[in-house]
This record gives structure tokens, sequence and C-alpha cells, in this order.
């Protein structure tokens, strides 16, 4: 057996010792296939993930610290990226082997809005975790107009009816109304957008054939980019009334006493897909079996997560809340973590479902959720013109692999590690999800049926429109 | 024996400690326990006002992540990361053992596999941000005097080489890092692509920033240096008809090193004040990098410790100073005294 370390910084392998190891490995190919998915089939065991500062990436980081990864002969490196174009760029350019990334950002890649690369995932990576913040300044507007429960505190979710006419008591003053979102596919766009638009509030189109990437045309509130971990600044500092964001970064405003968060987007659509792991086609072609290998480890950690009614949680908020994952304060992860969100200070309220991880199954990547985003994109204008319903389904289908999913969990049943009562019945899924009734608007969404839910959506791009 | 001791001590700069060694001589006592007093005794009390206006004026600053930490909480981070420092190494040689395990394993399955043993793959330690700035500072002040030098020389032997590229000079010496790190980027991303790559991109990056910001004060002094060496000396090497080469290595740099020597310490100081924001841009790991992670996590120890990673910037930066200056009077010969 050999042996070489590496010394610091960061020289990578030489490429003379993988030759090695790669030609070892076709030599003992035809072993190593009978050998059910054992380590010494990964074609690339040096990897790097990358991953933005949230607690949604707590799957790479359990899956990490539990040797789930090295269990399937990997070895990751995890690093925390500046945001989420870098990640994005790095993971096309190659730099990073795969990512923790927003579920529109491979759909957003494949479809060429942005930075045009093949992205797929074959692993989704959490349910909701999202929420709403306004500055304090806006909370006290609202507060006026809002429904009071008996002791005092506002009814939630608080309905986007109320924050309109804030809105409009601004437009009045002749200030425009500006919140920030992470991200032009980001997941909490579509979410704050969604929001907006249920309560009358116009978030503005994009036309990105006349080169408008702001996505302002026409808007009622104005939104920007900002990355997760600046909001809280950036709205203190005046320059937003308020933000999407994912956790930590709600709850962070309300320990700082800078603002509260109005809705959570379980609140706004019941169990949205969040975050996906996502690697470049080419990236999966070449090395097929790391892929599934890195699945296999991160549907064990989702598990892990989720486990016995949550019970690991605390150990995974005092996980993530070392410096190099999302480093925020334990207590300030773990009240979003443990099933309990605070609204404003004081305002502790029971949301169990704020996070997760596995149950429902969170990680299995739905065609239907793919669609959802698409629509959702077509709606607002990234999208610039009508596509027939089979070009949903074509870029579904090309962007979301349930095909490695499946090889996958089903390695992971064969080792006894995971019972095949822990996934959907892999012969009978279809990959849509029944009609979804869970909408803050109520609008019924049918993953089938993309353009007839576009024209049934109040605001935004029916049919053939174009932003003019 | 001592008096030569005293002579290192006043060559490295550490005159402060040449009293001492003048006192265990017992060479006027009064005058060197008042050259202590003064040499010593002042700073220290400058340290402790120092240490109590901060401390006093920390607590009444609120910002959103809590009041500014005092010099007790600096100090219990500091020692914070250094148990992490401590807990990680732990945590590697765990990993290390896991590894042969595993291999162990692979190897009784298959007795012909070829296993290497894989680096750790951990978070980098406070101390290894230290060792990755310096490391990353010293390639980019090394490349800046690969090429600094010799055009320095080059400017101080042709006037006419020197008035061609003294605009040059003067036009990008003070351009910030900040400015030129996005076209390093670019460029660097364009041209350096390698399937199986020896440095990270980042590195090279960051690297060369420091070489583009550093490598001024080196040229300039290299130039001074040369063009004002004794007419004498050239005029020998005329009578003696030296080949250029000869010149340049016999007559040339001995004589101008002295100011090369200053020019390579204000580089290297200028480098590392740039590779600290280079870093933070490029995300390259090192100080820079921990500085910038820890705004973004926000957490309550945030503060404590970019604090602590300011007061290390400050220190690594005296100590580089103080070997550059060092190695700046052995160069110049007899003239310490002056």
């Amino acid at each position: 057996m050999k042996h070489h370390t590496t010394s610091l910084p960061r020289a990578t392998f030489s490429g003379r010792l993988r030759g090695v190891v790669v030609s070892t490995l076709i030599a003992f190919g035809a072993f190593a296939a009978t050998a059910h998915g054992a380590p010494e089939d990964v074609e690339k065991p040096d990897l790097k993930f990358g991953f933005i500062k949230l607690t949604d990436m707590a799957p790479l980081a359990v899956a990490y610290e539990k040797h789930y990864f090295e269990d399937e002969g990997l070895y990751v490196t995890l690093e925390a990226q500046a945001n989420w174009k870098v990640l994005l760029d790095r993971v096309i350019s190659g730099e990073l082997d795969g990512a923790h990334m927003l579920a529109g950002q491979p759909l957003g890649a494949t479809i060429g809005y942005g930075t045009k690369a093949d992205i797929i995932t074959a692993f989704s990576m959490d349910l909701n975790g999202n929420g709403i913040t306004v500055s304090n300044e806006v909370m006290e507007k609202l507060k006026k107009k809002l429904p009071l429960q008996a002791d005092g505190k506002p009814v939630h979710p608080i309905k986007a009816e109320y924050l309109k006419a804030v809105v409009d008591d601004y437009k009045k003053e002749g200030k425009p109304f500006k919140m920030g979102m992470v991200f032009p596919v980001s997941t909490h766009n579509y979410e704050l957008r969604y929001y907006l638009a249920s309560g009358g509030l116009n978030p503005g189109y994009y036309a990105p054939k006349k080169g408008d990437t702001a996505g302002t045309i026409n808007a009622d509130v104005l939104l920007s980019v900002t990355p997760p971990p600046q909001m809280p600044a950036t709205m203190e500092a005046g320059t937003i009334y308020g933000y999407c964001v994912g956790e930590p970064w709600n709850q962070q405003a309300v320990f700082k006493g800078i603002g509260a968060p109005i809705i959570t987007d379980y609140e706004i659509e019941k169990n949205n897909p969040e975050k996906v792991f996502g690697v470049t086609k080419a990236w999966n072609d070449k090395y097929p079996n790391t892929h599934k290998a890195v699945i296999k480890a991160l549907i064990r950690a989702a598990y892990w997560l989720d486990e016995q009614n949550d019970k690991n949680r605390k150990e995974a908020a005092k996980m993530i809340s070392a410096s190099n994952y999302v480093g925020a304060d334990y207590k300030v992860i773990a009240n979003s973590m443990t099933g309990t969100f605070e609204y404003e200070k004081g305002d502790v309220r029971k949301v169990p479902d704020f996070n997760v991880f596995f149950r429902y199954n969170a990680t299995y990547p739905y065609y239907s959720d793919a669609i959802w985003y698409l629509t959702q994109m077509r709606r607002w204008g990234q999208i610039a013109d009508y596509k027939p319903d089979s070009w949903y389904m074509d870029i579904a289908k090309k962007v979301y692999r349930p095909d490695i999913y499946a090889a996958a969990a089903k390695e992971l049943i064969a080792e006894g590690k995971m019972k095949a009562s822990d996934f959907p019945d892999f012969a009978t899924e279809t990959g849509f999800k029944p009609v979804q009734n869970d909408f803050i608007d109520g609008i019924p969404y049918d993953g089938t049926k993309p353009n007839a839910y576009i024209d049934s959506l109040k605001i935004g791009l029916k049919g053939k429109d174009e932003v003019k | 024996m001592l008096n030569a001791t005293a002579n290192f001590f006043t060559r490295t700069g550490f005159t402060w400690f040449v009293p001492f060694i003048r006192l265990a001589q017992g060479e006027d006592p009064r005058e060197q326990i008042k050259s202590i007093l003064t040499q010593i005794g002042v700073p220290v009390v400058a340290l402790v006002v120092f240490l109590m206006g901060w401390h006093f004026l920390a607590s009444g600053v609120q910002t959103s992540l809590g009041a500014i930490p005092g010099p007790a909480q600096v100090w219990d981070e500091a020692m914070g990361l250094i148990d992490e420092h401590h807990a990680e190494r732990q945590k590697e040689v765990e990993f290390y053992q896991r590894q042969e395990e595993r291999n162990a394993k692979i190897l009784e399955r298959n007795p012909q596999a070829e296993l290497k043993l894989r680096p750790y793959t951990g978070k980098p330690t406070y101390f290894d941000q230290i060792v990755t700035s310096l490391y990353t500072v010293f390639t980019g002040f090394a490349l800046g005097t690969l090429v600094a030098v010799p055009l320095g020389i080059l400017c101080g032997l042709s006037r006419i080489f020197q008035i061609a590229i003294n605009p040059l000079i003067q036009i990008f010496r003070p351009v910030s890092p900040l400015a030129w790190l996005p076209i390093v980027t670019l460029v660097v991303s364009a041209v350096y692509v390698s399937t199986d790559p020896m440095f990270e991109k980042s590195f090279i990056v960051s690297a060369i920033t420091v070489t583009l910001c550093s490598l001024w004060p080196t040229l300039i002094n290299t130039a001074v240096g040369v063009a004002s060496i004794d007419k004498d000396l050239i005029n020998v090497s005329k009578v003696l008809r030296l080949s250029w080469w000869t010149k340049v290595t016999k007559i040339v740099l001995p004589s101008s090193l002295k100011l090369i020597f200053t020019g390579l310490r204000l580089s290297l100081g200028v480098g590392w004040m740039v590779l600290i924001a280079a870093e933070m841009l490029a995300q390259n790991p090192g100080l820079g990098k921990f500085v910038w992670d820890e705004f973004q996590n926000g957490s309550s120890h945030s503060l404590g410790r970019i604090m602590v990673a300011v007061f290390t910037i400050g220190f690594v930066g005296f100590v580089l100073d103080r070997i550059m200056h060092t190695l700046q009077l052995l160069v110049s010969f007899g003239e310490t005294g002056q």
C-alpha cells in the first residue's frame, strides 16, 4: 500500500497517482462490478463540495461528520462559498465537484437563464425552511392594519393583503417599497413573488429578450439580490425594507432586534422543495458510481436528521453552528431546526415542519417540483415566451434524475442500511405529486398541466403573453 | 562573548535587549537601568493605557452582534481558537485511523488494490490559515522580486530604459489590489486551465495580486540603488573590460544590495497588507478568508475572533518587517553603525 500525504497549502494529488488508482480500478473492473457498491467502485474519491452558510446545508455536514461519505469511500472537503453565483460558476468550471444549490439553479442553468450549463440533480436536500422578514418600521405599520389574537399578538399567517396596505402607504409618500431576495432563480424569489401576488402586489416582470434581468418591470415592490448572510445588515442599513431568505437569517433579525418575520414559506406553499444537490451532467456521466455513492451518503444523512421525531436535531444544530459550516450561534440555529419559529421577541410558535429533511419523501427529486419552478419562471417572464406542456416535461426529465436516486436507495436497502418503506415505491412512482391544494391563495397545482396552471394564476404572464 | 551577543541584538533590531547584557557585564549599572526603564517601561505603560482605554470604550459600542469585545473576551476567543486547533488535530488522527481500517478491509477483499493515504479533509484551523497566508504572501513576493530586481537593474543601468518604463511604474504603482483582483481572476480563469491543477485558482489569483501590488518599491529602490553606484566602480569595470554579466554580478548587485533590500522590506510590507484583501475577495484560504467567514457567520464570537485575526495580522507583519530589517543590516556590510 502506498502512502502519500500532501502538505499545505492545498496542492492536489498528482495526476500520475490518480492514473495508477484509476487503471487499477479498470483492471479489477470485473471484480468491482460484482462487489455491490464497494468503496473501490468510486471513480473519484477526492471530492470538494460547495455550500452556502444556511441551515439547509445540514445533510452535507451530517454526511461528513457522521462519516457517511467515508463509508462510501469518499473523501470529501466541504467549502463555504461567497454567494450563489460563485458557487454555480465553480461547479461549472469544475473547481467544485458538486454543491448545495437552489432548486431553481439547475433548471435555470439548463434552460440558459443566467449562466447556461447542463446541471442535474438526483437529490432534493430539504423542504421549506424560508421566511419573509420585514424591518421593525414596516412591522409597526403593519400591526396597525392586522387582526390581533386575544393575547395581542398578530394572527398568523399574515396575509399579503395587509402588506399591500402598507406598501400603498409608502407609494403615497412617493417611496418605492424595496425588498431583498437571494438570487434571480432562487426559491426565495419565487416564494416572495407568490406571496406578494397573492395579496394583489405585482413583484415585477423580467424581460430577458430586451436584456432586462432586474425583474422590476411594472413592479409594486422592487426586488433586488442580496447574499443571505448580508440580508440583516442590508436591512439594518435601510437599503431594503424586508427580505425573503433561509434560516438562520430570519431568526437573526429577531435576535438582533432589527426586524420580524411575517410568514414562513411553509405557510405560502406547504412542503415546498427548497435546495437540491447539483452536479454538472458531464461530471455525472464521467463519475456515475461516485455520484451514486454521494447520493447514498446524503440519503443517510437526511434520514438521520429526521429520525425518530427529529431527536437528532439539537446535535445537528450544534454541529452546523461550527464556524466552518453555518457559523451562527447555536441558539439561533436551534430555534428553527427544532420545530419552533420566533416571529417576534418572545412570540415563539410551533412550526414542526419548518425544516423537513427526509419525511414526506423530501429527498426524492419529483418532476412536479421542477415543473412548478418552471411555471414560476414563465409567470414572471424569465421564460420569455409560451412553451408547450411537453417542453416543461422534457426539461424536468433532463434536470431531475430520480433514476440515480432510485439506484442509490436500492443499494442502501440491499445493504440493510435503509428499509424499502422509507422510500416511495420505485416501481410505481411517476415523479408527479397528486394535485397540490395547499398554496396560500388556494389555487390548485397539477404538475402534469403546467400551462393550465399558469393561466389560473391571477397576476403574471399567461398563455402567449410577452412583456412589452 | 557578551559583547558579541549585544552586537547580535543590535543588528537584529532588538536593541532593547542590549542594556540587559551590558548590565550583566556590570557596565555602568545606573545608566543601564535608566535605559531599561525608558526602552521597556514606557512601551509597557503605553500598552496598559491602551488596553484600559479599549476595555472601557469597547463596552460602550453596541453593534448588531453585541458589544465590541474587550481585551479579556478577545483573549478568550484566542484561547478558543487554540482549543479548536487541538480538537481538529485529534479529529485528524481519528480520520487517519478510520482510513487505515477501511483500506485494510479493501486489501482483504482485493489484495492487489493500490491505495493511497488521503490527506485530512477537515477544516483548516487558525494556525493552518496563518501558514497558508504566509505561503501565499511569500509566493507573491518571490514572483514580484524575480520581476522587479532585473527590471530595476536595467532601469538603473540604462537611462533610456528608465525613461521608457517610468510612466508605467508611476501609473501602476498606486493601483489598489481591489482593482487588480477582478482582472487577475478573469485572466487566471482563462489561462490557467488544467484538469488536475497543481494549485488552486484562488491561490494563484491572490499570489499574483500580491505580486502586482508589491513589486513597485523593489523596482524603484533597485533602480535608484543601481543608478547611484560610485562612478569609480563603473570606471574600474570599464578598465578591466569586464563582461556585462560579470559587471552586474560583481559590481552592480553588491553595491546596490542595501537599497534593494530596503525595497524588498517595503514590498513585503505592502504584500502582507494587500494579501488580506486579496484572500477575502478571491476566497483563498488564509487569514483574509478567516476574517470574511467570521463576518458572514455573524455569531456572538465573530467580532472577538476577527479581533484576534487583526492582532495576528499585525504581529506577523511586525515579525516579517523585523526579519527583513535584519537581513537588510546583514547585507549592508560595515554600515551598521550609521
